[in-house]
C-alpha cells in the first residue's frame, strides 16, 4: 500500500506492507536516530513526535501515520541543540542509545511544561529507560538548562 | 597523596562523542551497515535438554527470499568458548556453532539467512525438528555428580586447569585459605552461619547484541560488531570457523551499552558463518527477547558464609563457599566465582586471623551466564556485607563503627587478595565522609512515620580490582600529525563509559596540549594496537598507563627529529608542548614544523606504540548508604536517598566517574528490588521482555549523591584506579540492611519484592 505523510517538514510517499511499523518506515527513510530497544512499548527509545505529540513508533503501524506530520530528532536538531549540551556537560549521554528517544520526549516535555519541577520531569520522562546513567545526571542536565534559560530571562521554548 | 594541578585530567571534560550521540547521529552497528544485507535469524530450542534427531529444512528453503539454512550437520566440529578472555581461556571449550545436543531453552538449532526478515521468520516456522527430549538438570544444588550430564561429549576441553570435569557437570572448583579457619571459628564468641542466593540478572543494555559480516576487498571476513573485545572476537571466530586470523578483521563502532554482556561473543559467530558460506553480507540483530533468554547474564550464586567474631565485634575468621550456576555453557564460570571471595573477604583484612574460600561452578540446563559488571564480587559482597550487618545488629554495635574496627586500611597486606598490598586505600575516609553527608547518626535510628510507613537506613562497603593482574594487556599508539595535533589509537572499547575521552585527557595532560588536539580511534583489529579489551575495570588503569608511556616515548621521538633538524644531540632538546627548545641556543621549533619535517626525507617514525600490563590489581573502595521508606502494609520500598563515597584513586574525569557510580547504583537497586530471572519447571524462561523483567525507571531510585575521596595509587596513571564495576556492589547489602531495620526480617535472597516483604510481616 502507499503511504503519504509529512516527515520532518517534507512530504514523503512510500510503498509499505500493511503490517509495517512506523519505526521501520522511519529508519528506511533515513531517520536512523529512531532506535528499537524492546518490542513491548517499555523503553521509550523509539519516541518520535506525531502532530507534535510524543508517540512510540514501535507500537504504531506506519499506515496510521498517513496524512500526519511526523518529526524525528533529524528534524529537530536546532531545538535539541539548545539543551543537549547541558546533558553532555554532565556526561549523562553515556552509551547514547537511549538519547534520541529521551531528547524527543524532553522536547515534548519542555513544549508542554516550559518550567517543570523535578517531579514533573521525572514523571513525564518515566517511560524513557536508560541503563547507563542512573537518571540523576539527566535530571541535573535538564535542571541546569532551565536555570541557564532563567538567567537569560527567557522562558519561551521551541515552536 | 598528590595535590598537583592538572590542566586536563581530573576535569569534567565532555565526552568526545557526546554531541553526536545526543543529536541522534547514525553511529551504531545497525546504522552504519548496509540495509540490504542478508537477515540472519536463529531457530532456538524449546527444550532444556534434547538431541536433534531429525531436522527438515526442505520446505523452508522453498520460501521466496530464503537463501540458506544451516544445521548441526553443516558446521565445523571444533569446540570453542565464546568467553572474551585472554588465551588460554579459563572457560572450557564446550560450544559448537550449532550442536546436535541442545542444552537450554533458547539454544541455537538452525541458522536462517534470508533476503528479508519476513522470509527468515516464515522459514523459522516451517523448519521441522524432531527432538529426543532428555531429562534436564535445572537445580544447581543437584547438578554436581548428577547422572544427567549437560556436557557428556568426549571432545570437551578445559584449556586451563581450573578443577572442572564435564563428567561431573563441574566447570571449576577450588579451595584456598590462610590460617586455621576451623580453629579460629571454634574460638570465636559468636559465629554467624548464613546462606544467600542471588539471581542471574540481565545486563539489559539498551542496544541488544548485534553483528554485521561481509567479505572485504581482499575477500577477508570483515566483522562490525557491538563488542567490548575486538581481539578476542577475532581469535574466537578463527577457532570456531577454522580460518586464520589474517583472514578476519573485527571492528566495533559506537556501542549501545555493554556492562560485560558484550565481553562474550554472544552472536558474532552466526553471521560470520553465513557470510563465509554465502559470500554475502549478513546481519544479525537480537530481539530483546533473545537478549534476555540467550544472552550472557550474571551467574546465579548461592553463597554460604560463616563469620566469626569476638564480643567486641572484632571479625576474626571468614569461611565462604560459593556455588555458582553457569548454566548450559561455561563462559566466565571459573573466573567470576573467584571474585565472590577474593573481592569480599579482603574488605575485613583489619583483624582477620584466618579465611577459607572454596567454590564449585556447575553446569545446568539453563541460559549460559557470562560477565556482568561486578563479575562475582557483587554476589560475594552482598553475602558478606549482609552477614556483617547482621553481626552488628546482634552485637548492638553501630554497623559503621563495626566496620571502622575491621576494615582494610592503607599499607595493609591482604591475604585473601593474593597478598597484595593496599597501597592506596581511603576506605576509612569514604566511611567518615559518607556518614557525614548522609547524616547517618540521624537516619540510622528507625523512624515510624505514623501512617503505616517506616523510615530506615542501611550501609555497605565494596571493593573491586583495576585489571586482571599478570594477564591484561593494554596498548596505545600515539602519532604526531603535521599540524602538531595527535592521533591516539587504542584497542580498548568505549561502550559509553567515556574511555576514548579519559584516555585523550591523559594524553593531553602528558603532551601539554588541549583534549581537542587528541583525535581518538578504536577499536579495530587491523588498525589498533593489541588490547585485551574493555573489561575487568582495566581500561583506565592498564590502557591509561600505556597512554602515559606512549606519550613519554613520543616526546623523545619528537625531540630526536627536532635534533636532526637543528643538527644537534637529542639530549639538548626539551619538549615544551607546542614547541621544542634547544637549551644551549634557545632555538625553538614548533610541533607543526616538526610534523611537516616528519613527512619529508625522514627515517624516524613520528609515532610510537606502548604496551602495559600489571602484576597487581589495586582495588578501588566504596561506601554506600541508603534511606528507605517502607510501607508495612504493601511491602513497598521507596528509596529516598542513596549516597556513596568512592575511592578510585583520582577520578580522571569527575563527571564521568560520577555518572558511572550513579548508573551502577541504579542497576544494583534494580537487582535488589525488582529484577528477577525466573524459569518454569521445564526450564523455560518467564521474564523475556521488559514487561516482565522490570529495570528501574527514573521513579525508582530516589535521590542520588556521589562524592569522591582521593588516594594515590603509585602503579596507576596519575594515581588512578578503576571505577566501572565497583559501583554496582553496595545496593544489595545496603538495601537488605535497611529493609531489616524497617521490618526486623533478614531477607537472604534478592530481589526482595514487595510481596516477599509483605508476606514476611504476616
Amino acid at each position: 500500500m502507499e503511504l503519504k505523510l509529512t516527515l520532518n517538514g517534507r512530504p514523503v510517499t512510500g510503498s509499505i506492507d500493511p503490517d509495517c511499523l512506523l519505526i521501520d518506515f522511519l529508519r528506511e527513510h533515513g531517520c536512523l536516530s529512531v532506535k528499537r530497544g524492546c518490542d513491548t512499548s517499555n523503553c521509550g527509545l523509539c519516541t518520535v513526535l506525531m502532530d507534535g505529540k510524543p508517540i512510540l513508533s514501535c507500537s504504531m503501524l506506519a499506515a496510521r501515520a498517513a496524512g500526519h506530520s511526523v518529526q524525528t530528532l533529524e528534524g529537530l536538531q536546532e531545538e535539541a541543540a539548545d539543551f543537549v549540551g547541558f546533558i553532555a556537560d554532565q556526561g549523562a549521554d553515556q552509551c547514547g542509545f537511549c538519547n534520541p528517544g529521551f531528547v524527543m520526549n524532553t522536547i515534548a516535555l519542555l513544549r508542554e511544561i516550559p518550567d517543570p519541577t523535578d517531579d514533573e520531569i521525572r514523571s513525564f520522562l518515566a517511560g524513557n529507560l536508560c541503563r547507563c546513567s542512573g537518571y540523576e545526571g539527566q535530571l541535573r542536565g535538564i535542571r541546569s538548562y532551565l536555570e541557564s534559560r532563567r538567567e537569560k530571562g527567557d522562558s519561551r521554548h521551541g515552536a | 597523596m598528590e595535590h598537583k594541578a592538572y590542566h586536563s585530567i581530573n576535569h569534567p571534560v565532555r565526552k568526545k562523542d557526546a554531541m553526536q550521540l545526543l543529536l541522534g547521529k547514525p553511529v551504531y552497528t545497525d546504522d552504519i551497515t548496509p540495509r540490504d544485507a542478508l537477515v540472519v535469524k536463529i531457530l532456538r530450542s524449546p527444550h532444556a535438554n534434547a538431541i536433534v534427531r531429525e531436522i527438515n529444512t526442505a520446505g523452508a528453503l522453498k520460501i521466496p527470499g530464503v537463501v540458506a539454512i544451516y544445521t548441526w550437520k553443516d558446521v565445523p566440529q571444533n569446540r570453542f568458548t565464546i568467553a572474551g578472555q585472554t588465551y588460554p581461556e579459563p572457560s572450557p571449550y564446550d560450544r559448537l556453532i550449532l550442536d546436535r545436543h541442545v542444552r537450554f531453552v533458547g539454544d541455537a538449532v538452525a541458522i536462517i539467512a534470508a533476503e528479508t526478515e519476513k522470509a527468515a521468520l516464515r522459514a523459522m516456522k516451517v523448519i521441522q525438528v524432531q527432538y529426543e527430549v532428555l531429562e534436564a538438570v535445572l537445580d544447581p544444588h543437584t547438578a554436581k555428580d548428577n547422572p544427567v550430564l549437560v556436557h557428556p561429549e568426549e571432545d570437551w576441553v578445559a584449556p586451563c586447569p581450573v578443577g572442572g570435569d564435564n563428567h561431573r557437570n563441574l566447570i571449576a572448583s577450588d579451595t584456598n585459605s590462610a590460617g586455621d579457619i576451623d580453629a579460629v571459628l571454634a574460638d570465636c564468641d559468636i559465629v554467624l552461619d548464613r546462606t544467600y542466593h542471588t539471581k542471574a540478572y540481565s545486563q539489559a543494555m539498551m542496544e541488544t547484541f548485534r553483528t554485521y559480516a561481509e567479505l572485504d576487498a581482499y575477500g577477508r571476513l570483515h566483522i562490525i560488531s557491538s563488542t567490548q573485545i575486538v581481539f578476542h572476537v577475532r581469535r574466537i571466530l578463527s577457532r570456531a570457523l577454522g580460518i586464520p586470523k589474517s583472514r578476519i578483521r573485527v571492528e566495533k563502532p559506537r556501542i549501545g551499552g555493554g556492562f560485560g554482556a558484550k565481553q562474550t561473543a554472544v552472536c558474532e559467530v552466526y553471521p560470520a558463518f553465513v557470510t563465509l558460506k554465502t559470500g554475502r553480507p549478513s546481519k544479525l540483530i537480537y530481539t530483546r527477547e533473545e537478549s534476555q533468554i540467550a544472552g550472557s547474564p550474571r551467574h546465579e550464586m548461592e553463597i554460604h558464609v560463616r563469620l566469626g567474631a569476638d564480643k567486641d565485634g572484632r571479625i576474626r575468621g571468614i569461611d565462604l563457599y560459593t556455588l555458582s550456576n553457569s548454566g548450559a555453557y561455561g563462559e566466565h564460570g571459573p573466573t567470576t566465582v573467584g571474585l565472590s571471595g577474593h573481592k569480599s573477604i579482603p574488605l575485613y583484612t583489619g583483624s582477620l586471623e584466618a579465611y577459607r574460600f572454596s567454590y564449585d561452578v556447575v553446569y545446568t540446563n539453563l541460559q549460559a551466564a557470562g560477565a556482568y559488571r561486578g563479575y562475582g564480587a557483587t554476589q560475594g559482597i552482598y553475602a558478606l556485607e549482609t552477614t556483617v550487618n547482621e553481626l552488628a545488629e546482634r552485637l548492638g554495635v553501630d554497623p559503621t563503627v563495626l566496620r571502622d574496627r575491621n576494615m582494610v586500611r592503607e599499607r595493609m597486606q591482604m591475604p585473601a587478595y593474593y597478598n597484595e598490598m593496599a597501597n592506596a586505600c581511603a576506605l576509612d575516609r569514604c566511611m567518615e565522609h559518607c556518614r557525614q553527608i548522609f547524616h547517618w547518626d540521624e537516619k540510622y535510628p528507625v523512624r515510624d512515620m505514623g501512617n503505616g510507613k517506616v523510615r530506615a537506613a542501611g550501609v555497605a562497603m565494596a571493593m573491586q580490582g583495576s585489571c586482571i593482574s599478570n594477564v591484561d594487556v593494554g596498548s596505545a599508539t600515539m602519532k604526531l600529525s603535521e599540524d602538531g595535533t595527535y592521533n591516539l589509537i587504542i584497542g580498548a572499547a568505549d561502550m559509553g563509559t567515556g574511555c576514548d575521552t579519559i584516555l585523550a585527557q591523559m594524553a593531553a595532560e602528558c603532551m601539554d596540549c588541549s583534549v581537542d588536539d587528541i583525535a581518538v580511534f578504536g577499536a579495530d583489529t587491523d588498525a589498533s594496537p593489541y588490547d585485551s579489551g574493555s573489561y575487568a575495570s582495566s581500561t583506565t588503569y592498564i590502557t591509561g598507563k600505556a597512554v602515559e608511556q606512549a606519550c613519554a616515548q613520543l616526546k623523545t621521538k619528537i625531540c630526536s627529529i627536532a635534533a636532526e633538524m637543528l643538527g644537534c644531540d637529542a639530549g639538548e632538546i626539551v619538549f615544551e608542548g607546542k614547541q621544542v627548545r634547544r637549551l644551549s641556543t634557545g632555538q625553538t621549533l614548533t610541533l607543526e614544523e616538526i610534523g611537516y619535517k616528519s613527512q619529508v626525507f625522514n627515517t624516524q617514525a613520528a609515532e610510537v606504540t606502548a604496551t602495559h600490563s600489571s602484576p597487581v590489581s589495586p582495588p578501588p573502595y566504596m561506601v554506600g548508604m541508603v534511606e528507605i521508606e517502607l510501607d508495612k502494609e504493601t511491602g513497598l520500598v521507596t528509596i529516598l536517598d542513596y549516597m556513596a563515597v568512592v575511592d578510585c584513586g583520582i577520578p580522571i574525569n569527575p563527571a564521568l566517574a560520577r555518572i558511572q557510580t550513579e548508573g551502577g547504583i541504579v542497576q544494583g537497586i534494580g537487582h535488589t528490588l525488582m529484577e528477577d530471572v525466573q524459569y518454569d519447571h521445564n526450564g523455560r524462561p518467564i521474564g523475556s521482555s521488559f514487561l516482565q523483567y522490570k529495570i528501574p525507571t527514573r521513579l525508582d531510585m530516589g535521590h542520588l549523591r556521589v562524592e569522591f575521596e582521593h588516594s594515590y595509587e603509585p602503579t596507576g596513571p596519575f594515581g588512578a584506579k578503576s571505577i566501572g564495576e565497583i559501583v554496582i556492589n553496595t545496593p544489595a547489602p545496603a538495601l537488605t540492611h535497611a529493609i531489616y531495620r524497617a521490618t526486623g526480617v533478614w531477607h537472604r535472597e534478592i530481589p526482595i519484592t514487595p510481596e516477599q516483604i509483605a508476606l514476611s510481616l504476616e
